[in-house]
This record gives structure tokens, sequence and C-alpha cells, in this order.
């Protein structure tokens, strides 16, 4: 199927200048990925390594009155056994921006509970030895004292005044005055934009609704895994599978009291990570037992593991609330979101109270958020963290709102679409366009008046979100034959690496072959945040792009000093240096080798560093179309056509970005349909491995068709915005409309599972 | 506990290995034999990851014993490309941008492989149903479905 491009403002634009970008080589890593040769986080090993093992609870809530590990210790091969006594207490406070606020003070017990456990798979201890099978029988050793508590899974019940309590003294924030009680509701946020009950009074129709949403697995298919080996004297290495080795390597130095100079990341390939790998679980256990046994020591999580002690997204309750005037215009909207943080407080319950209604231009919003936590465990960021569950809400609304006021659910869509300058509920202006014009590219797709059959229907839903800039570095050297070697910091999980070495070849005027683009380790590289937030191809593309420009300016000096001609009178045009005008004499462009050839005479190796706090990002901006059959017998419910029309800036890497495009869509599709936790009355979970936690399968889905969007960003020196996440912001209110298209009955509760779909069938309610 | 002697073929070459009754094929390949292209997503059978063939039939290698190994032919991503060239497969697989991460690009290629050798003809849906158990949480499949068809057509001639 192929994929389409629209350029909405193409005129007075040159792409025809650009030769590379846009295009789709082959990724410099992509031999090794293809042979077996490309390492990940679980296939390093160092000579007299151990193997380390956790201990987990199997208890959801539980006080750990002691931890007796005297038997394992002194098992044959047992090398070092590690309790939460073998980390250092931390402030507790919470740091960085508040949408994304940390705490130490729960990470450290996150990553090994230390008063109570607070869910099933809380990790209690951990061992290093000779083999597997002897850590294995090790934790068999270790004997913990609970003191079994009551627990509470679902968001409303531990919103309850009599709810057990995670925290017994944890007060809400963002109340005023604060609560005299204790609860488990760690923060309460609210935005509002002009005056709610005066804009509902306005409306002539309005639509109000209530959402469950599962918690859902990031589902990566690589599990967790490291190898550490950290000496006596305090300096150490981790080999990690992560989103960031720099915040690898920030956070387990934190939390072992290291200098953050001591800790070296190298930065394995990693296997899957959206979002899930921006924390860190087995790289400080790795770290503590390496640093005191004296070797070094690998630790694998089991795929059960990741489904119980690291990240899902938050499952929410929701009530959403949207007014039109007779025309379609929108007056208002109100909503009431809340999540399950999981075992510690951060779910992203801001994220989704700003983005839900960030595509309209509603001059009327209250947005009101609850971060509440429970025993599972705690939520990690997925895609777009917070945005697909508000939009499940509200695009669902949409789509009844529209029915309501007998419109279009697209040209609906469209007459109140957000552009430059349309307000925000949570303060600022929107700086860029690109919203309306993913719903006019399919509004013009043949699919959207295509007929549909027996038991079909459609649906269409929207979605918005930040995408980041921030922190990056990049280094550029020329080498001697005239390639180049590009590095960065950033973690490629999706062929970032050729997105890099496009930009430098483009920028430098070179062919995309000679460019080696490669991520350095955290000593070889400046500082560089996670690959998340769809910040790379920006960020770290501004980075690369700078750094060749430096390198540019040293090539035209070189030149200048090979010519006998003053710097300034030297250009770069097509990878060649020329005279700046005519009169400089008749000299011949120098090319890139040319100058390489020469540097040892004019000066030296030639290179340059760019580092970069980029502002900026431009958000991004999805809208979808799915068409759904519901077969009446089994409620089950098959995708048949799904397009993605994104606002992508512009493409660097086409075929990568249409990956992210279709790739977001289909963890959308697992989630409206499939995908949840299944918890017994214990509150252990129940599907804890793919067999039973289902991902889509590719017999599940068709091709999905993509549609790129380009309204160029002109903050990135081509145009970049960020495309990993917002695809799958509208997928599961896309699905849910369609099925309300085919069967008349709207579904509320995520996932949209066959006894679910059947049980609406057969209800009579609309 | 003493461990088990095994003789088997790995990509073509004899090898002998010792491992413990319990050890899978899977921890064989990657702990003893440093084969480390295999992969564990789930050590359950179900994500085919970590994707072989024994004696030529497609097996997840977590679910078959190291000891199992004895005497037959085992093929694992390290043996596909011949030498420097690379199986269509995997040539298609870089040129269709058909992974993303790429961890499920070995068990995917040994499968799709398998499905080639028994139907050199495949219809989409022949390919996705045949793929089902392998599991790829990054491309939502699209490409990876192209890459083996045009693989596919690349190796019937066409
Ligand atoms: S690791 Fe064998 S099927 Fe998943
Ligand atoms: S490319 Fe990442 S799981 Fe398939």
């Amino acid at each position: 199927m192929d994929a389409k491009v629209i350029k909405p403002e193409a005129e007075g634009r040159d792409d025809n200048a650009l030769k590379i970008v846009g295009t789709s080589p082959v990724r410099p890593d992509g031999v090794p990925k293809v042979t077996g040769l490309a390492r990940y986080g679980a296939d390093f090993a160092l000579p007299g390594m151990l193997w380390g093992a956790i201990l987990r609870s199997p208890h959801a809530h539980a006080r750990i009155r002691a931890i007796d590990t005297s038997k394992a210790g002194s098992l044959t091969g047992v090398k070092a056994v590690i309790t939460s006594a073998d980390f250092p207490e931390q402030k507790y406070e919470f740091v960085g921006p508040e949408r994304v606020a940390i705490n130490f003070w729960h990470m450290t017990r996150n990553v090994m509970a230390r008063e109570k456990v607070l869910y099933e798979g809380h990790a209690v201890a951990a061992v290093a030895a000779t083999s597997k099978a002897i850590a294995e029988a090790a934790l068999r050793l270790i004997e913990v004292d609970y003191e079994p508590l009551p627990h509470v899974i679902d968001v409303d019940a531990a919103m309850q005044p009599d709810a057990p309590l995670l925290f017994e003294d944890m007060i809400t924030r963002g109340v005023e005055p604060p609560p005299k009680n204790a609860s488990n509701i760690s923060k309460r946020t609210e935005l509002n934009l002009g005056d709610v009950d005066a804009g509902f009074a306005a409306a002539d129709e309005i639509v109000e609704m209530s959402f469950k949403t599962a918690p859902v697995h990031q589902g990566y298919i690589e599990p967790h895994a490291c190898l550490a080996r950290f000496d006596a004297k305090g300096q150490g290495e981790i080999w990690a599978a992560s989103q960031g080795h720099f915040v690898v390597r920030a956070f387990t130095a934190r939390l072992l009291n290291m200098n953050i100079g001591d800790v070296l990341v190298h930065p394995a390939e990693i296997g899957g990570g959206f979002g899930g790998k921006t924390v860190i679980y087995v790289e400080p256990l790795a770290a503590a037992l390496s640093r005191k046994c004296g070797h070094p020591v690998k630790i694998m999580m089991s795929r059960e593991d990741v489904f119980k002690s690291t990240g899902p997204t938050s499952g929410s309750s929701m009530t959403v609330k949207i007014g039109a005037r007779k025309d379609g215009t929108l007056v208002a909207a109100d909503g009431l979101f809340k999540f399950q943080a999981g075992a510690f407080p951060g779910s992203p319950v801001m994220n989704a109270t700003m983005c839900g209604f960030a595509p309209y231009n509603i001059p009327n919003v209250r947005s009101v958020g609850y971060d509440v936590v429970c025993n599972r465990p705690k939520s990690a960021a997925y895609r777009a963290p917070g945005s697909p569950i508000s939009a499940f809400a509200v695009e669902s609304v949409m789509d009844a709102l529209a029915a309501k006021l007998g419109m279009d659910p697209l040209k609906f869509r469209l007459m109140n679409a957000c552009k430059t300058g349309t307000p925000t509920a949570w303060g600022p202006k929107h700086a860029h366009d690109g919203y309306a014009e993913t719903v006019k590219a399919l509004l013009a797709h043949p699919a959207y008046a295509a007929p549909l059959g027996k038991n079909q229907g459609r649906g269409f839903a929207s979605g918005f979100w930040f995408n980041n800039g921030g922190e990056s570095s990049a280094t550029v050297h020329v080498n001697e034959d005239g390639t180049v070697v590009v590095a960065t910091g950033s973690m490629d999980i999706g062929g970032s690496r050729a997105s890099m070495a496009i930009m430098a070849a483009e920028t430098l005027g070179i062919a995309y072959d000679d460019v080696r683009a490669i991520v350095a380790d955290t000593a070889s590289i400046g500082y560089t945040h996670v690959t998340g937030g769809s910040r790379v191809t920006f960020a770290t593309g501004i980075a690369v792009v700078e750094a060749c420009r430096k390198v540019i300016a040293e090539l035209c000096a070189r030149a200048a000093m090979i010519w006998k001609l003053e710097p300034g009178e030297v250009i770069w045009e097509n990878g060649c240096a020329r005279p700046a005008d005519a009169a400089a004499g008749k000299l011949e462009p120098m090319p890139l080798k040319a100058i390489a050839a020469k540097r040892a005479l004019t000066g030296g190796p030639i290179g340059a560093e760019a580092s970069v706090n980029a502002g900026g990002a431009a958000p991004g901006f999805a809208t979808e179309l799915c068409d759904v059959e519901v077969d009446p017998e089994t409620g089950g419910v098959k995708i048949l056509r799904f397009i993605v029309a994104q606002d992508v800036g512009r493409a660097i890497h086409r075929s990568y970005v249409e990956g992210q495009m279709e790739g977001g869509a289909v963890q959308g599709i697992g989630w409206a349909l499939n995908e949840e936790y299944i918890y017994d009355d214990a509150g252990r979970l129940l599907n804890a491995g793919f067999l039973d936690y289902r991902i889509p399968v590719a017999s599940d889905l068709p091709m999905i068709e993509t549609v790129l969007v380009e309204v160029p960003n002109p903050n990135h020196p081509y145009g970049a915005k960020g495309v990993g996440e917002v695809n799958i912001v509208p997928a599961m209110a896309a699905v849910a409309n369609a099925i309300n298209n085919a069967i008349g009955r709207r579904l509320t509760e995520l996932p949209m599972s066959p006894p679910k779909v059947l049980a609406a069938i057969h209800s009579g309610q609309k | 506990m003493s461990k088990h002697h095994v003789t088997t073929t790995l990509n073509g070459n004899a090898v002998e290995f010792l491992c413990e009754t319990q050890q899978t094929l899977l921890e064989v390949l990657r702990d003893e034999l440093h084969h480390t292209g295999t992969k564990e997503g789930c050590a359950t059978g179900d994500c085919g990851a970590c994707s072989v063939t024994l004696d030529g039939r497609l097996v997840c290698s977590c679910l078959v014993l190291g000891v199992e190994a004895q005497g037959k032919s085992i093929q694992t991503i390290e043996g596909m490309a011949e030498g420097t060239s690379l199986h269509p497969l995997q040539r298609k697989f870089l040129e269709h941008a058909a992974l993303q991460c790429g961890v499920c690009t070995p068990g995917i290629l040994i499968a799709a492989r398998a499905l080639l050798e028994r139907n050199p003809d495949p219809s989409e849906e022949e390919v996705r149903f045949w793929l089902a158990g392998n599991l790829c949480r990054c491309t939502g499949y699209n490409k990876i479905i192209d890459a083996v068809l045009d693989a596919a057509h690349e190796m019937r001639g066409g």
C-alpha cells in the first residue's frame, strides 16, 4: 500500500533543493540487526560474570517486618545479596518540570521495597551467583516476614475515604487548604480557560459521558536487561538497553550515592521501549551487587517480571462533557480525569488534562486531573503518555456530539480546529498549524466516502501531542578519506542513526554512504536526554546540523588557507568550498574530500561538537479513520481499514516516519480491542504473559495506511516535527467510533473485547 | 549435578557443548555457545523471538531443551547469510525498513525463511498467518509483510 505525502503549503518552498532528506536509505546499523550480530541489553558478557536474580513480592500490599538473607548468602556460589539496606535513603522532594516530576524517595523504594511492598512483583532482595540456577535457588532461601495488608487496585475504589492507604501520611497536593486526612490521591490539578458554566449555558447541545480504560503495557519485545561491572574504587560501567544512557547514569549514580563521572554507561541496542525504558529497574540492582562482590553481574528480567514489575501506563476513570451551538461551534468543555499512578505518584494525568481538548478552539474549558496511587506497578511513560487516554473520552464525546448536531464528524472537527493563535487550557496559545490539515487530508481521501457493508462501521478521531525538544549533543568528525563520522548521545530505537546521517549528508552536501552515524557512550559525548517525547530527530537533529555547520566553517577556512584567501572569501556549496565571488579567481570548487586529504598541512583534524537545549519543538497532530466489521455472533471486531493522517513537519527518513505511524496505530488498536491487566481478588496479576496479554499479531491486521501531512516546523533546519507518538492518540476512539457506527452502541470501557461488544449489542441502551 | 555432553550441528558446523538438564536450547545458544542473535522475548513460547530451525523444523528454542539438540542440525540467524552475502530476506528487510528496534527481526527472518521453503509464493494472508506467532511491537507489521512478499518474488526469479 503506497503511503501518500501531502504538502499543504508547498508553494514558495523549494523541496527539490533537498537531495537526501525525505528519501529512505538503508540504516547504518542495518546489517548487524539482520544477521544477529547487533548486541542488545541481554547480549553482553564479561569474564567472571555472575548472574543476578531478584526476589519479588507475592503480595499486593504488605509490611515487611524482617528479611533474613543469611541462608541465601551462605549457599555455595552466591557472591552477594542485597536488600534496600544497601541503598542510601533519598530526600523526599519532587524535582524537575511538574508534568514529569521525579521523586528519588519513591524511585529508590520502587527499585527495592523498604518498609512495605506495594504491588505483586515489587523487588525485595537480589542475589548474584555463579549460575542462573544457583541464583534462583538462593532466592528461595531468603526469608521475608510479611504482614499482609488490605490492597486496592481500582482507581475509583482507591479514592474512597475508607480505602487502604499505600502511604499513611500522603496529603493530596494541589488542594487549598490541604486536606487534613491522608489519602491515595497524590495530586489534583485543574486547568481553566474562560467560564465553563457560562459556556454550557450558551450551548444548544451537550453530551456528557463517563469512561474507563484499562492499564496497558508498552509491550516491548526485549525484557529489561543489563550487565554491570563496578570495582572497589567505586567506579563502574553498565551495558544497558534503555531509552537514555545518560538517564541510566544519573539515576543509578544517585541511587548508589556515587559521582556521575564515576559511572560509565554503554548504549546497548534497545529492543523497543515506547517510554517504558526511560526509567531504571535492574541497573541499580546489578550495580549494587557488583559493587558488593567485585564481579560483573548480569540481570535479565523474565517476561512475567516485565508485566508485574515495570510500568504499564495508567488505567483511568473519566467523565467528559462538551457543549456546542446548533451551527456546530464548540462553546464549552469540562473533563474529569482520574488516573491510576500505580504504587507511586506520577501518572501522566496532567498531560491528559492538557492534551484532551487541545485540537479544538473551545473558549471555555475546565480540565481536572487526579493522580491516584494503588497496588499496581508504578506507571511509566507510554507513547504520548496520558494523551491517548483522555483522547478516548474526548473523541468519543465529539463523535456523539456531531451525531446529535446532525453533522459530519470530520467537518465538525474541522470547523472547530485549532490553529496558530488558538488559546490552550494551560496558558500559551498554539504556535503551529497542522491539525486542520490532517482533517482535510482524510476528507479528501477516497476512503472517506467509500461504501460499507453489513455489520461494518466507520469512525474518525483526532489527537494532539506536545513533542519535546531539550538537551542533545553531537560530534561530527571528518576522516582523512573524506568520510564523516557523526556521533550522538541518542539511543537509536527505530532508525535514528539513519535520520542523523541523512541530515548530516544533506547539510555537508556529501553522499549518505559517506556518513557513518553512531551512538556514543556517556563518557564520549555530551549529555543527551532520553530517546522519548519524539525529540530525537528534532533536538538531536539540530545538534547534528549545528555541528555540521561548524565543520563547514572550518572546511571553508582550510580551503581559504590553501587558496591564500581570507576565510570570509570562501563559501560552501554542494559539498565543495568555492570562492565567494567569481572575482576571487578561476579556482575550481574544492570538495570535502580534497580538503580532508590536506588536513594535516592546514591545522590538523577537522571536527566539531554541538550541544543544544532545543526549544521550538512543534506539536504533533493526527487524525485517523477506522473501518471495522463486528461479528454479531461473537462480538469480535475486525479492523478492515485504518488510515493515519499525521502532520510530520517534514519526513527526514520517509520509511521510518511511516513505520512510526503504522506501529503507533497498531499499538492503539491493541489498546482498543485486547490489552488489559487482569487481577484476582488478592491483587495478583493473572495475565503476566504474551499468551494472555494479547498484543496485536500480523493476522489481526490489515495494511495500515499512512498519509504524511507536511507542514514544516520553522524551528528545525529541515522542518522536522516529532513523529513517534501522536499516531497512537486517536486510535482507541477511532475504533470505538467505528464500532458505534456499525452496531449503534457506544462502548465506553476499554478494552472493547468480544464479551463487552456482545453485551453492548444485546443491551437496549444506545 | 553433572552436565550433559551434547554433540550437534550449528549452522553447518560440528559443535559440542555441556549443559544442565533444565537449560533450554535458547539458553545454550546464548549463554554457552555465545550465539546471542537468537533473542529471548518471553521464554514461554509466545513471542517467536527465539525462533530457530531444528532439522529444518521451525521451533521456539525456548521450548526445546538443550539436550534435545543431540545429533540434530540447528539453524540460527547467525547462519542465514552466506559469508558476506545476505539472504534475500535479510536484504529486503533492510530495503523495506522492516525493522525498527530489530529485536524481533532474527526470529521473524528465520520464520519467514521456513515459510518460503514450504511455500515460495505465499499470499499476503498466508504470510500474516504464518508470522502470527512472531510478535513485533514496533512496526505494525506492514513493512515486514511487504519485505517477505518482495523477497519471495525475487527468489522466484521475478
Ligand atoms: S522467547 Fe521463545 S517464544 Fe518468546
Ligand atoms: S522491530 Fe521492534 S519488535 Fe519488531
